[in-house]
């Protein structure tokens, strides 16, 4: 937001410029100090100047001095010149002369005599610009003592020309001032008015008006066409300062209410840019009439402070509900359009009201950002990961469990252990070194485990071995086990799932099952004891002895997924029986989840390795399982939406049996169900502070569509969670009858920060590089050749090359080498086409 | 069908028998050995031509005073052997670790006898096909429609044994000694014959012609017994050091220098040398006069009847008489045993010695023809390396390459990554490749951005003065935009006559790294391929034209380009900008977060999280990310509803404190490192 501002401040000040830039041009010192001929002869008409006289610099005169010396820069932004005269001594002209007109000071325009200050009216810079200024803008801005001038010129200006009122407490202070600066720039189009006498600001509104502030008034005279009514009067409720008065008159100045046609994303007013909010009501062909009413009674009320525009539901294509009826965009970026469902103009200026309330409040927090903003964050790490290994780089780790490989003991290593896991990674590299802590842990938790060796390799020191070990990038963890090939750790890069993954990895994976006895055992979960916490689901293929090609898929299946689960599989005579028992025939598998008290079996009808990787990471997962960070990626992966019950704490009971009834009473779920246990998965606070802005009262159900339009629904808190209230609920939201809370941002993963311009720098520093710049742009000097060429066609026609030489030189003078290339470039074209032709 | 039938046999055709080979190379020389290396690897049909009996003749005889001025930095502090190789000058690319260089000798500055063995070595470890003691004495075009290139080249030998080869490597070199004629030069010596033995100098008077290493190398040689050395050359002095050019003078050699500023009697003249004439007197001392005095002499008149300079300016400079005039001229490549319709083109002024070559290695004259090694220092001499070992067996690598495209299909050698290890990717190869660092300005890395930018394609030290050709070059395709990897100095730093010791030389702040001075990277960015056309038309002494973007991470004492903000990050940064994306890692958590509250994920967790490979992160780490303001800790979070901004501001706060206190101690070491 004040980033515009400040984007409307220079384009602010740029207006100033302009209006002084021909005056300024002249007067190159500041303060001029002239003899009183030089003065009187210098005088140029229409050029105003501030004159004062003395004779030796009088005591009583110091502070005046000092004061006007402060004010010369301030005048000179509108070409007034400040001149100091010394009078000779024995002067006794008119000026020079008198005693006490030596006390004032003198506005001239040209050499007409406009004002005489006596110099306790010019106590400072405010009063001298304010007063000057007065005396300037005589007709731009009138002065008003009763209420029946201001009266006559309100009816004066009615159909033609709007109306700045302004009350000031007292002229030559710094509101004063502001009005007059503000004046000097937009006298032309609207009328000013100023006044001191607080009794005119009774009328003017305001029932018991403080008079001891400064008060502005937007007078809309131009739309007023009966004479009997006042104007309709907009106030400023800000200070009266240079930038909140031209903001307003900006504000003013835009349509009342915009028409508009096109997604409301795309759409910016005035309003925006200056960092107020825009509403939009959405209008159908039906009741366009109406809404077009609604909307100019609305904009009148929220004149100042937010925008309103008539946007038609006919014309643009929006995907939200249809009992929308007002949308909300703030000038935030990145925060997308709220749409609602409001019954009364009321509410919406509330909603907008509320709005710049919060923002009122939160702006002195902004400011700190914005300071920060401007001293340029670039070369401030904005990198989680890589600040956090930077702030522990101090910190010796504990690799003493970890064997430190090199190019020459590389191999060795890996011939001599069992199972070797290496982790490649190179020393320099953040999520190496993140990683390379979490290794640590494994090592830790690893310590004293038979047949496992954990090492490591420096990339940066041993580029060779990483090479020849196909390492590509970092951090890789490759597990090696005697006579096989190396396997890519492809999971989680956390302790847990690394130890678990390294554990697992020693069985083989299928385990092939001798007995129909192991067989049961495994379904039982019976596994060497070390392996027994990493374990979870037993996955048993059961085959009968002809099978042998669903056997191999099935092993080839196994070597993939080994060390993320483990794989059991029975190909013995008595297979049959085994699988009857879980209702199925061979081929077959055989799900037992928690220890073996219930076993699903599943016919096994894929014949192809990846597709029964792919059957079983679907089979493995739950039906209503608890989202952690870890496994939700899984889940992510169904592409399905969500339904989340957010728990403080486990679940109710009474909850999770309904939603696991729900779960199972769908069958090939459309969505996908689960929970989120918030006192496991803390950042689920953010999640639902990202949906409601607040974290509602736990449990809450929510609904989010995390694939398509991003829409988040809450069900609502005064129904209990069972599945007969859900299943209705679901049903109202795909019919469209609910609002979403929210919608997830759908902005893309944008530079966080700007990078440094080198290119920019050199342009402006180096000579040489301009001549690169200006090649560069020969894409579009090639588009404006032909008009060009087409011009002077004919003479070329007859002397090409003249013809060239001469558009060359006709081209500015004080060329160096600037332009060169770009204009050598240009001639071979013409030369080109005159051939062709 | 001709090609497979005179594969690597003895062919007949039109009653002249020749041998036929896909790949001829001239030379068995660094180069010459270097390039069978990489043939042979390829399993390339190729035979290397030798004159010598043995590889590397050049070294057996030069330099004369069998110092080598290419280092052999034995001990770097690191292990990567990549990395080590930016101080090794001497090895060649191999994949023998036996074949290093500092194998071979234990001093820093070799002689050249271990430069003769290792090329030995060389050539017999790797079973190199070399015909030895077959001296390639003339070189002609076979023209024929079915041939690689339109054309065959035929050799011939010192015995007029033909050979017939598709494509011609010249790693030749540059032998012929360059001499100059004037009257009188019949009494100068040459570089090649002279006496290296110091006590055939005892208490003479020396004119040495010439001002380049090996000048300079023979003056050192008989500095301290000669009554004193003068040295005249037509050019100043170029210290390398000050022009970082490995070819001008090198400080081992410039012990004259020391004794000419000391007034130690040794000198140098500027003078050229075609002004001169050089007279014997009676007692077979020789005079230093000039050409214009000798042609206006009555020719009959004996040696008394000659004016000599200082009859005329009785101060002249080398009025003394000389006992001894050497020539050290350096070399020439020998253009004279090639065919004219080869057209072999001496180069343009300095150049002359090399031929003329593209910026891709290849004849100007004659397609399919590549000059290798020394001779092919055209491309980037008075620049980079080009013309030594340690420059020269990346180039000749990267023309292999060429040619492995052009001839067998094989596209350059690339890796694919995702977009997530970009940063990593560059930041690896300018911290550890050497054909980057020795060949600045002139390899270069490409990376190729893939569709979408989720992915790239990282090429290898591709001759970047033939970037507009790179898609035919190499065969891999540009479509989404490129960048170039490159090293360069500071332009305005180095060269004859600038201070290379002023104060404030370094630059420190990465925002100022564009006014780097000393070698450092620099990345340009193109949204297209550059034309052919912008590659012409760019500035002189600019290896490319305009990107659209370009960064320099800024100079470094220890050349270690790994400081997470003042290198990792600005790069980082540069790149997003570029690719208009966000690169920044993310540990698991934050990602579940994304995934959770935003409908796109950053690449970070596209790649890695989402395809269940997040990065989970220690306890310890989490908590620094919290502390540094950069994770939210809602485990610690009140959620008792009105608190919940003040907890908001308590670690924004943090985050201010974090920031504001920038540790920056050491500052004036980084800006001025003689300090």
């Amino acid at each position: 937001m004040s980033a515009q501002k400040d984007r409307w401040v220079s384009s602010f000040s740029f207006l100033l410029f302009c209006a002084s830039f021909i005056p300024m041009l002249e007067s190159a010192s500041l303060l001029q100090e002239l003899s009183p001929q030089e003065y009187f002869s210098s005088l140029q008409a229409g050029r105003a100047s501030l004159a004062y006289f003395s004779h030796n610099v009088s005591p009583g005169a110091q502070p005046f001095l000092e004061q006007i010396e402060n004010s010369v820069e301030a005048l000179q932004d509108y070409g007034i010149s400040v001149v100091k005269i010394n009078c000779p001594k024995e002067d006794v002209s008119r000026y020079c002369g008198k005693e006490n007109a030596l006390r004032k000071a003198y506005l001239f325009r040209g050499n007409m005599l406009i004002r005489e200050f006596p110099t306790d009216a010019l106590f400072d810079v405010n009063s001298i610009v304010a007063n000057v200024l007065f005396a300037l803008l005589f007709n731009e801005v009138k002065y008003v003592e009763t209420l029946v001038d201001l009266q006559n010129i309100e009816n004066a200006l009615k159909g033609r020309s709007n109306m700045v009122f302004a009350y000031v407490p007292a002229t030559g202070t710094a509101e004063h001032r502001a009005v007059m600066e503000v004046a000097f720039v937009y006298g032309t189009v609207h009328q000013f008015v100023l006044t001191t006498e607080a009794t005119l600001l009774k009328d003017a509104g305001s029932n018991e008006p403080d008079i001891s502030s400064a008060r502005l008034f937007f007078c809309h005279c131009q739309q007023a066409t009966d004479l009997a009514q006042p104007c309709r009067r907009t106030p400023l409720e800000q200070d009266l300062t240079v930038l909140n008065i031209h903001r307003h008159l900006k504000l003013m100045g835009a349509p009342l209410v915009t028409e508009v046609a096109e997604n409301p994303e795309k759409v910016s007013t005035v309003h925006l840019q200056l960092g107020l909010p825009l509403v939009f009501i959405l209008s159908q062909k039906e009741t366009y009439e109406a809404d077009r009413r609604t909307a100019e009674f609305l904009a009148w009320q929220l004149l100042g402070k937010a925008g309103v525009a008539l946007l038609s539901r006919d014309l643009v294509d929006l995907n939200i509900l249809l009992r929308s009826n007002v949308a909300l965009k703030t000038p935030d970026e990145g925060v997308p359009i709220k749409y609602l469902v409001l019954e009364d103009t009321d509410e919406v200026i509330t909603l907008v009201e509320d709005k710049s309330k919060i923002e009122q409040i939160q702006e002195g927090e902004d400011e700190e950002d914005e300071d920060e903003k401007e001293n340029d964050n670039q070369d401030v790490q904005d990198d989680q990961v890589v600040e956090a290994v930077c702030r522990d780089k101090k910190r010796e780790l504990p690799v003493e469990q970890i064997l430190t490989l090199t190019e020459e003991t590389f191999h060795s290593a890996v011939l001599e252990t069992a199972q070797t896991v290496v982790l490649f990674y190179a020393s320099w590299e953040a999520v190496s070194l993140a990683v390379l802590q979490s290794y640590t842990e494994v090592a830790d938790h690893l310590k004293g485990a038979q047949g496992v060796l954990l090492s490591r390799v420096n990339c940066w020191d041993w580029p060779g071995v990483c090479t020849t070990e196909n390492v590509t990038q970092f951090p890789t963890i490759k597990i090696y086990k005697k006579g096989k090939q190396p396997v890519t750790y492809n999971g989680m890069l956390g302790t847990e799932e690394l130890t678990s993954f390294i554990m697992l990895s020693q069985v083989s994976c299928p385990l092939k099952l001798a007995t129909i006895n192991e067989a049961e055992g495994y379904l039982r979960g019976e596994l060497p004891s070390e392996l027994s916490s990493y374990h979870h689901t037993s996955v048993l293929g059961v085959f009968s002895t002809s099978m042998s090609k669903a056997r191999e898929a099935f092993v080839e299946a196994g070597s993939i997924l080994s060390g993320h689960i483990t794989m059991g599989m029975y190909f013995e005579d008595d297979a049959l029986a085994l699988s009857r028992k879980y209702a199925v025939s061979p081929p077959a598998l055989l799900l037992s989840r928690s220890g073996g008290r219930s076993v699903e079996g599943i016919a096994l009808s894929k014949q192809n390795a990846q597709d029964i990787v792919q059957m079983i990471t679907y089979e493995l997962l739950d039906i209503f399982p608890e989202i952690t960070v870890q496994n939700l990626p899984y889940y992510l992966q169904l592409r399905k939406p969500f339904l989340i019950l957010f728990s403080d704490g486990d679940i109710g009971q009474m909850e999770g049996k309904e939603m696991l009834k729900l779960a199972k009473g769908i069958l090939q779920q459309p969505f996908v169900s689960c929970w989120m246990n918030l006192k496991n998965t803390p950042v689920g606070h953010g999640v639902l502070k990202a949906y409601f802005a607040t974290v509602p009262s736990l449990p809450v159900l929510v609904w989010v569509n995390l694939h398509a339009r991003g829409q988040v629904f809450k069900f609502p808190s005064d129904q209990s969670i069972t599945e007969v209230n859900i299943l209705s609920w679901l049903e109202k939201l795909k019919a469209g009858l609910e609002i979403p809370s929210s919608t997830l941002s759908e902005e893309d993963w944008k530079p966080p920060l700007p990078a440094y311009n080198f290119l920019q720098m050199m342009d402006t520093t180096v000579p040489e590089f301009i001549l690169r710049t200006s090649y560069h742009h020969g894409d579009r000097q090639e588009q404006q050749q032909p008009e060009d060429s087409e011009e002077k066609a004919t003479v070329r026609e007859q002397l090409p090359e003249e013809a060239g030489l001469k558009a060359e030189k006709g081209q500015s003078p004080g060329r160096d080498l600037r332009g060169t290339a770009p204009r050598l470039a240009g001639r071979e074209k013409q030369a080109k086409r005159h051939t062709e032709l | 069908l001709r090609l497979a039938l005179c594969a690597g046999a003895l062919c007949a055709a039109g009653g002249a028998a020749f041998l036929y080979h896909d790949y001829c190379v001239l030379g068995a020389g660094p180069s010459g050995l270097q390039a069978a290396y990489f043939l042979q690897r390829a399993g390339r049909d190729y035979l290397v031509f030798e004159r010598s009996h043995a590889p590397g003749s050049f070294f057996a005889i030069y330099p004369r005073h069998r110092k080598l001025i290419s280092i052999n930095k034995r001990y770097t502090g690191k292990s990567n052997g990549e990395f080590n190789l930016r101080h090794d000058w001497n090895s060649l690319l191999s994949h023998d670790p036996r074949l290093l260089f500092r194998r071979y000798s234990r001093q820093f500055f070799p002689h050249a006898d271990a430069m003769v063995r290792y090329l030995e070595d060389f050539a017999a470890l790797l079973e190199l096909r070399v015909r030895y003691n077959t001296a390639i004495v003339h070189v002609t075009l076979d023209r024929d429609p079915q041939a690689w290139n339109g054309h065959y080249f035929v050799l011939t030998d010192q015995n007029r044994q033909n050979y017939k080869c598709s494509s011609l490597l010249v790693a030749t070199g540059t032998w012929v000694p360059n001499v100059v004629n004037f009257p009188g030069s019949e009494y100068v010596e040459g570089y090649e014959t002279v006496s290296i033995n110091p006590e055939d100098f005892a208490g003479q008077t020396v004119l040495i012609l010439g001002r380049g290493n090996s000048a300079f190398e023979t003056a050192e040689n008989i500095l301290g017994v000669t009554n004193f050395v003068h040295m005249v050359s037509r050019s100043r002095v170029r210290l390398s050091w000050a022009t970082h050019y490995v070819g001008d003078l090198r400080a081992i050699n410039n012990g004259l220098l020391d004794t000419y500023q000391l007034k130690s009697l040794d000198g140098l003249l500027e003078g050229d040398l075609e002004d001169l004439a050089i007279v014997k007197d009676k007692k077979g001392k020789l005079h230093i006069t000039l050409r214009f005095y000798l042609e206006n002499r009555n020719t009959s008149a004996g040696i008394d009847s000659i004016t000599l300079p200082q009859d005329e300016l009785d101060n002249f400079a080398t009025r003394a008489p000389y006992d001894r005039v050497i020539r050290c001229l350096g070399w020439k490549f020998d253009f004279s045993i090639y065919n004219r319709s080869l057209r072999m083109m001496p180069g343009r002024g300095n150049k002359n010695k090399y031929p003329q070559i593209k910026p891709s290695y290849e004849s100007r004259g004659t397609r399919g023809l590549f000059v290798l090694g020394t001779a092919s220092h055209s491309v980037d001499f008075r620049k980079s390396a080009g013309g030594f070992i340690h420059g020269f067996r990346y180039t000749t690598r990267a023309v292999h390459r060429l040619l492995e495209n052009r001839h067998h299909g094989v596209p350059w050698p690339s890796t694919v990554y995702p977009i997530t290890q970009l940063t990593n990717s560059i930041i690896k190869r300018v911290n550890e490749a050497s054909g980057l660092y020795q060949m600045f300005g002139v390899l270069a890395d490409i990376i190729l951005l893939r569709e979408n930018a989720t992915a790239f394609e990282y090429l290898e030290e591709y001759p970047v003065g033939v970037l507009a050709e790179l898609e035919a070059q190499t065969g891999r395709s540009a479509p989404d935009g490129l960048f170039v990897v490159i090293m360069e100095y500071g332009r305005n730093f180095s060269g004859a006559d600038k201070d290379v010791f002023y104060y404030n030389r370094a630059v420190g702040e990465a925002q100022h790294a564009w006014q780097s001075n000393f070698l450092h990277p620099v990345i340009y960015y193109y949204k297209r391929l550059p034309a052919e056309r912008e590659m012409r038309l760019r500035p002189p002494d600019w290896p490319l034209p305009r990107p659209h973007a370009i960064h320099h991470i800024v100079e470094d004492f220890l050349t270690d380009w790994t400081a997470p903000n003042a290198h990792i990050l600005p790069l980082r940064r540069f790149l997003e900008n570029c690719l208009s994306t966000d690169l920044r890692n993310f540990f698991a958590e934050s990602c579940f977060l994304f995934a959770l509250t935003r409908q796109k994920q950053p690449p970070f967790c596209q790649q890695g999280y989402a395809r269940m490979q997040g990065l989970v992160g220690s306890e310890r780490l989490r908590r620094h990310a919290v502390e540094a303001g950069l994770l939210e800790d809602y485990a610690v979070m009140d959620f008792s509803g009105d608190k919940l901004p003040h907890s908001h501001r308590g670690s924004r706060d943090q985050l201010l404190e974090d920031h504001v206190i920038p540790v920056r101690p050491l500052q004036h070491l980084v800006n001025a490192k003689d300090e």
